[in-house]
């Protein structure tokens, strides 16, 4: 478990809106469920709000259960439970370092070392410039590409001291690279230096039907 | 070695086209309807005939999963949920598959879902796989258009496939608490029974299935029980994609036939160990909560389910974490103890404050600053811990501490003793 906590009061905005299109989303998430279980969407809505406002605050969690017709206590738990849920502010680029063991074998010490000297010693804590922070995270689901940051959206994979400093420096100037393997040599989870299977042509001698 | 006409992820690697056009000229949406004309309990004694176990870890029979569905659809509808929360460490096949080769998974979900009856599917997939989630839903739009699945589709039976996802919880790979975390709420497994079976998602009958045991089905639908049931050895059948991630020269993802022999799986595929062979040190064969088992069992232990059982280990995931004669296994160990401790839902009391207090411990090992009979203290509060919990977790968290005791205690005791002896001096 991990002890997780709102922001003080006197962090938090005074009020949370969705924005017009990300209602349209918002409702669009609503709708995938049978009437009167909107409560599923809770995870989808709050993640939703991070992507507009960048953490979750206590407005909005109001305003989530407000439409989802739940009681504040409970998105409060579903917000303080997922630890993807960003209770306090990050940097614009929050950079999630996965640390288990298969990133930790590959290297993810050199990682975790770059992030502590170029954004800062201490975790879940913005720059000055309010670019970038940085946190340990558990396995993010891309072992045999370890070391992984996941940035945003991005997997940032293949990496190594010199990857994640060009990476950090590519984000301070707000001009992210490419994401994926950062070695350059592979594009996915397929062995360096080409796949190894699937090797047979016969498999692909059929081509698509046009449409 | 398997041939790769007898793969079923042709494009796992996502180098050939992912429409439905390119799909379709790999085999995917071929003959469906003819499936689905073979009737729900046709299906399921197919799956059942061809031995095919779940993927994600338990290795339960799916076929035989699947029948514990009623047999008739009465005032509750039916649900399938596809467990795409991919979060044991070491593994990374179903990313592979969703955002690869998506098709094989929404193809298998429309034909498990006929076979319980049901006419809506939920995949869950984890929060951190955001790009995955978007590839997976290009593809699912793909198939609306395409009248593959959805309304009044061409094949006959009316099927919506959502996606849902979470927000970063391990437990909620646990099917019960994946039901609860679906339902809006904290992921905390529920008691059994009543089993999904019956009551799962809103308190109508659910089956959970992972990825890759409902990506499996189309192929041996098409290809026949036979066909799998050959490949490998009786109860232990069919293909399985393997994650080979650690001190290996050539990490990936590769599908193989089941038994395959440990070592030859990494010399052939995974560029072999670091420092060849003999630098092997301990590999950990199927992800997280699989006991690590020493080299010289490596040596000969084949991958399958009742094989690395027999060497009190598992196949899990096949998540295959090899460990060079350079790693730290205390601390690869002492981390896992962290993930367990972070990733308890808090529940059940011998998890909540034996996840914490085993790494607590652990770290001290780490350093040797223990005594040897902590040793002893730590494999009888695991044994605590073991079968009193609600869910798997509490269970699974002290079985990397006692793969590590089981092999390697004379190297905790070193440590110990090297401590003492420099406290001493």
């Amino acid at each position: 478990m991990s002890l997780r906590r709102l922001a003080p009061p006197e962090m938090q905005p005074a009020s949370f809106e969705f924005s017009l299109e990300n209602m349209a989303r918002v409702e669009k998430e609503i709708a995938k469920y049978p009437p009167g279980r909107q409560a599923s969407a809770v995870i989808s809505l709050l993640w939703i709000g991070q992507e507009q406002q960048g953490w979750v605050t206590h407005p909005m969690i109001e305003a989530v259960g407000r439409r989802l017709d739940m009681p504040f206590i409970r998105v409060l738990e579903v917000a303080t439970f997922y630890t993807m849920f960003n209770l306090h502010p990050v940097g614009k680029y929050h950079l999630q370092v996965c640390t288990t063991p298969p990133c930790m074998l590959r290297g993810s010490d050199d990682v975790v070392k770059m992030c502590e000297k170029h954004i800062g010693r201490s975790q879940m804590t913005p720059t000055a410039d309010g670019m970038l922070s940085w946190t340990e995270v558990e396995c993010l689901g891309a072992c045999t590409n370890a070391p992984v940051i996941q940035v945003g959206k991005d997997f940032y994979e293949d990496l190594d001291a010199a990857s994640t400093e060009k990476l950090i420096e590519a984000f301070r100037a707000d001009k992210p690279l490419k994401p994926g393997p950062q070695t350059g040599s592979r594009v996915g989870c397929e062995p360096e230096g080409g796949k190894t299977t699937l090797t047979d042509p016969a498999l692909y001698a059929k081509k698509p039907e046009p449409a | 070695m398997l041939a790769d006409k007898d793969r079923i992820f042709t494009n796992i690697y996502g180098f050939e086209d992912k429409s439905v056009a390119g799909a379709k000229a790999r085999g995917h949406w071929d003959g469906t309807k003819r499936i689905l004309e073979l009737g729900p309990e046709a299906i399921c004694e197919v799956v059942k005939k061809s031995g095919l176990r779940g993927r994600g870890g338990a290795g339960f029979a799916t076929g035989l999963k699947w029948t514990f569905m009623p047999k008739e659809v009465k005032d509750r509808p039916h649900y399938l949920v596809v467990n795409a929360d991919e979060s044991e460490p070491g593994t990374c096949k179903d990313r592979e598959i969703m955002r690869s080769d998506p098709h094989h998974l929404i193809e298998g979900c429309l034909i498990a879902s006929f076979a319980m009856r049901a006419h809506t599917c939920y995949i869950y997939i984890r929060g951190e796989f955001v790009r995955e989630r978007e590839a997976l839903q290009a593809a699912i739009d793909e198939c609306y258009a395409a009248r593959l699945i959805g309304k009044n589709n061409v094949h006959g039976w009316d099927f919506d496939l959502y996606v849902h996802h979470g927000a970063g919880a391990y437990i909620c790979g646990e099917e019960t608490a994946l039901l609860e975390s679906f339902e809006g709420k904290k992921g905390m497994p529920r008691m059994k029974p009543p089993f999904p079976a019956n009551m799962g998602i809103y308190g109508c009958p659910t089956t959970v299935n992972n990825v890759e045991s409902i990506a499996v089905v189309p192929t041996i639908m098409r290809r026949g029980a036979e066909w799998f049931a050959a490949i490998g050895r009786a109860n232990n059948t069919g293909t399985k994609l393997f994650q080979i991630s650690g001190h290996v020269n050539t990490p990936c993802v590769v599908e193989e036939a089941l038994g395959i022999p440990m070592r030859e799986l990494i010399e052939k595929y995974a560029g072999g160990v670091r420092g060849g062979w003999d630098n092997l040190q301990a590999v950990i064969p199927g992800g997280a909560s699989c006991p690590m088992i020493p080299k010289s069992v490596c040596d000969d232990v084949i991958m399958d389910f009742d094989a690395l059982k027999a060497v009190n280990s598992s196949l899990g995931t096949a998540a295959v974490i090899v460990m060079d004669k350079s790693a730290d296994l205390v601390r690869v160990v002492s981390r896992y103890a962290y993930f367990y401790k972070h990733e308890s839902c808090g529940q059940c009391t011998p998890c909540r404050e034996g996840t914490g207090w085993m790494w607590r411990v652990m770290k001290r090992l780490e350093t040797g600053d223990a005594r040897v009979e902590e040793i002893d203290q730590l494999w009888e509060v695991g044994k605590q811990c073991e079968g009193h919990t609600i869910c798997g977790l509490g269970d699974a968290a002290p079985w990397p501490i006692q793969g590590l005791i089981r092999h390697f205690r004379p190297e905790l005791e070193r440590r110990i003793a090297e401590r003492h002896k420099m406290a001493a001096e």
